[in-house]
């Protein structure tokens, strides 16, 4: 059995998986690529988009205006769509050949479908679904300062500690655990969509964007999963990520779920905001699973997070509890999620729904 | 045929959950289930051997009263049960669980027409990994993330859902496919499931057992052996309490509108 851990010095740059479907990026490829800018230059080192598929040069120049030194494109027609066997197989020899010291992939549905299976033949480390990342300890120990209840200057640290510094919740968000991959190479982690923000694009770093390709060696007989075919969801779905203003219901609107979301469509269009939800809402077949922010759901921070009937289980804050401004309403005064709402009206939201849907239409009206 | 499922008893995460002061789970304190996800899986497998006749195995790598969890699941109709339990095996991170339970499904035995459900996640972890990273060490295909799986003859065809739409996937066996929970609805126990639990067969595999399996070395697996470690752990602050409004009504609404709008929120 070959492990990496013979010479960890010989282990060199950053390197994000950049995810394509159907030709096209990943949004969240552009989040890792400004997230893996940051610790190459912690690092001192190269940061390398990793870009695999059938005919998709024309898509890497946009990887270097967010900050990636280098693209290394693996092209194929036994690439065009995502398989298990041919993407770890790529994956794994050009780590083994090029090595290097981190890999980040989204952990998106393909994203944790390859990284365990990469990180299994390597044998390497994986930290699944990370919203943070740190290299400099110093940064590390800031970080610790503002997001936990830790006393950090109490405790020992060696502040020449170089490995990756994987932050993720566990146990649906009740407990934050940072992980280490101290002996292996790469490091390796999936990264939750949406948590890291995406850096100005550059022109000027774009073109100056290096492409290399490196020799592999792929055949169909090393592909025992057959696509039949790739459909995309025939209805358009919301984007939660993107939205500045997002509206969630959920096990509150229960007495009328059909006037309850009708509420939470009004005030979202009064905001110009799209419709969420809380597990409880999803679960019950109220909203579809593209709506569902939480743990299990998406990660979101708009300008503006109005929770309607939302009792605020731990699982469903860690989801939104970034949000800049936290609107909750809520007939239980001792609901969860006052405890992190800037603002919170104690109330039905069947009746306070729709007065604040006409209290912010007067007011921007006033301005 | 046979169907191999892999399970694992969580702590109930939706209800209340207990910290120590040292930053870990008080795990005593708090109820346990059976994972969600791998509920899924289980159903997927009873269906399967509703329709084939195929033989349900369940396997778990727990501490010993996860043999309740097994006696369970043989309630609700699988045929026997695998618990993987072994002080060496404490500590173990996603890679050295995989190298334990492929080294466990190895001896149970995978034959040419053999499949391994898994579900997709566990509510403690919510790594996702351990399923693909048993396939890695079988040697054998994945299909994650399956809302469908169809069998037919030495294949099955998988529906695997992407976050914009779906992948229809057909996989040779044996392979290994991950489940969620849009794929059925898990049964319920019967009496007569709930009569035959206790004659069912329950193995044990420790160590000894399994120590043969080059997979199975002191530096592959157990706490020493995984390649990741816990830097911290830590409980986030609680946020600093909000403004509650007085009332429920027009003007509380426009008072609240006011805010946002002097902010420049709106």
């Amino acid at each position: 059995m070959e492990y990496n851990n013979t010479d960890l010095a010989a282990f060199k740059n950053v390197w994000v998986f950049c995810e394509q479907r159907q030709g096209k990026l990943m949004p969240t490829d552009f989040e890792l690529i400004s997230e893996g800018r940051k610790l190459a230059d912690e690092l001192g080192v190269k940061l390398c988009g990793l870009l695999l598929g059938d005919k998709v040069e024309g898509i890497a120049k946009e990887l270097g205006g967010y900050g990636a030194d280098e693209v290394i494109l693996c092209e194929s027609e036994l690439l065009k769509n995502y398989t298990t066997d041919a993407y770890a197989k790529v994956i794994c020899d050009v780590v083994k050949d090029l090595k290097p010291e981190i890999v980040l992939f989204g952990a998106t549905n393909i994203g944790r479908d390859i990284a365990p299976r990469c990180a299994a033949r390597l044998h390497t480390g994986l930290c699944a679904d990370c919203t943070h990342l740190d290299i400099d300890v110093a940064k590390y120990k800031e970080f610790l300062k503002t997001n936990s209840t830790l006393d950090v200057e109490a405790s020992q640290w060696d502040m020449e500690d170089r490995n990756l510094k994987m932050t993720r919740p566990a146990f649906g968000g009740h407990l934050m655990a940072t992980i280490i991959c101290p002996r292996f190479r790469p490091s390796m982690a999936t990264v939750r969509p949406g948590v890291m923000k995406k850096a100005e694009f550059d022109q000027k770093k774009a073109d100056a964007l290096k492409i290399t390709r490196p020799s592999f060696k792929l055949e169909a007989s090393d592909i025992l999963t057959d696509v039949l075919k790739v459909e995309k969801a025939a209805k358009q779905l919301v984007d939660l990520i993107g939205a500045d203003f997002i509206v969630s219901v959920g096990r509150g609107i229960a007495a009328d779920v059909e006037k309850g979301i009708k509420i939470a469509e009004d005030l979202a269009a009064e905001l110009g905001g799209v419709v969420g939800g809380s597990r409880a809402a999803i679960d019950s077949g109220w909203l579809s699973a593209d709506r569902q922010v939480g743990q299990t759901g998406k990660t979101v921070h708009p300008k503006v997070y109005v929770a309607l009937g939302i009792s605020g289980a731990i699982q469903h804050k860690v989801g939104m509890q970034d949000s800049e401004c936290i609107i909750a309403v809520n007939k239980n005064s001792a609901a969860p999620i006052f405890e992190v709402a800037d603002y919170g009206i104690t109330g039905d939201l069947f009746s306070v729904g729709p007065m604040l849907v006409e209290a912010i239409k007067a007011a921007k009206e006033a301005k | 045929m046979k169907i191999i499922v892999c399970v694992k008893q969580v702590p109930d995460t939706s209800g209340k959950v207990a910290v120590n002061p040292d930053g870990t789970l008080n795990r005593a304190s708090m109820p346990t289930i059976t994972n969600p996800d791998d509920m899924n899986a289980v159903e997927a497998a009873l269906a399967l051997k509703d329709n084939t006749g195929a033989e349900v195995v369940v396997v778990t790598m727990g501490p010993p009263p996860a043999e309740g969890m097994l006696r369970e699941l043989l309630a609700m109709g699988a045929d026997r049960a695998v618990l993987v339990s072994g002080r060496e095996f404490g500590g173990s991170d996603t890679y050295a669980t995989s190298q334990i339970l492929a080294a466990a499904i190895k001896k149970i035995g995978i034959d040419k027409d053999d499949v391994i459900f898994c579900g997709r996640q566990a509510i403690d972890g919510d790594t996702a990994q351990v399923g693909p990273q048993i396939a890695e060490k079988l040697e054998i295909p994945q299909v994650s993330y399956a809302a469908d799986i169809k069998k037919d003859g030495n294949s099955i065809t998988v529906k695997r859902m992407l976050e914009d739409g779906f992948m229809e996937i057909k996989v040779q066996t044996p392979c290994l496919v991950t489940c969620i929970k849009e794929l059925n609805e898990p049964r319920y126990m019967s009496i007569g499931g709930i009569m035959d639990a206790y004659s069912k067969e329950m193995q044990v595999f420790d160590y000894e057992t399994l120590k043969d399996d080059p997979l199975i070395d002191p530096s592959t697996i157990g706490l020493k052996g995984s390649p990741t470690n816990i830097f911290k752990s830590f409980t986030p602050p609680q946020k600093g309490a909000g403004m509650m409004l007085e009332g429920a009504d027009k003007n509380t609404c426009a008072k609240l509108a006011g805010i946002l709008a002097e902010k420049h929120i709106i």
